[in-house]
């Protein structure tokens, strides 16, 4: 699934318009740490994080990822959102937890 | 050494900080190194490049690449680790309660960087400062 497919469904926002969402979605990762998530995150995954900060966007922008997902409504730093546009990263984000964004992406046949 | 460039990195600029490994990965790509290498280079330089930010006085990051190999050296001028066999165990950090609350300081730094290397090497001394060295053969 594109994640402009995935920025359709209902619950999700995405909060850079203007960044290339023709990205295949391969899997998902789940994690705040991280050195974690450098460590194990797979390249082209959509990550669910509740960290919002600039970094995120280096760790994002070096796996490759296919998008960051920030759940429960989290606000999101301005900077942050300028940095990911920049590196061409989409940030989405949901009212769903993170629990639920993971059940949302395995119903949608993300592995 | 067919190439060689240096990336400053300072204390506490968590802005910047992750700039050099976006950089370090930019000039692998065009390079033509292989994704799986790039994917290694980028995990060890950027777990360097924050444990410069969070931990150190200042320091830099040196990228050298030739046809069998990549280098990368990550050194800075303090405070240098007084317990090296406790800094290299997965879990432990001495990063603040404030740096925690960013994700970072799950104690894998330095467990990350020398998974990744196929060599790795870490000398410091306190009061000077800390230089690892980290080795990628390019197949």
């Amino acid at each position: 699934m594109k994640v402009s497919e995935l920025v359709k469904q209902k619950p999700f926002v995405l909060l850079n318009e203007s960044v290339d969402t023709n990205r295949e979605i391969e899997t998902g990762y789940v994690g705040d740490l991280l050195s974690w998530v450098m460590a194990n995150a797979d390249n082209g995954c959509a990550w669910v994080t509740i960290q919002t900060h600039l970094n995120t966007i280096a760790v994002a922008t070096l796996l490759e990822m296919a998008c960051i997902i920030i759940p429960e409504d989290a606000d999101v730093e301005v900077e942050t959102i300028a940095k990911a546009t920049e590196e061409g990263i989409p940030i989405i984000k949901t009212a769903l937890n993170a629990y639920e964004v993971c059940t949302f992406l395995g119903n949608l046949g993300i592995q | 050494m067919n190439y060689k460039v240096n990336f400053e990195v300072e204390k506490d600029d968590f802005e910047k900080a992750g700039e050099a490994s976006r950089k370090i990965k930019k000039t692998l790509k065009q390079l033509g190194v292989d994704n799986k290498t790039i994917r290694h280079i980028a995990i060890a330089g950027y777990e360097g490049e924050m444990n410069l930010a969070i931990h150190s006085d200042g320091g830099e990051i040196i990228l050298e690449v030739s046809s069998e190999k990549i280098n990368l050296t990550i050194q800075d001028v303090g405070p240098g680790i007084p317990d090296l066999d406790l800094a290299m165990t997965e879990g432990y950090s001495t990063a603040s309660d404030k740096v925690r609350e960013m994700g970072f300081g799950a104690g894998m730094g330095l467990p990350n960087m020398e998974k990744n290397a196929d060599f790795f090497e870490i000398h410091s001394k306190v009061g000077k400062g800390t230089k690892i060295q980290m080795s990628f053969n390019l197949k």
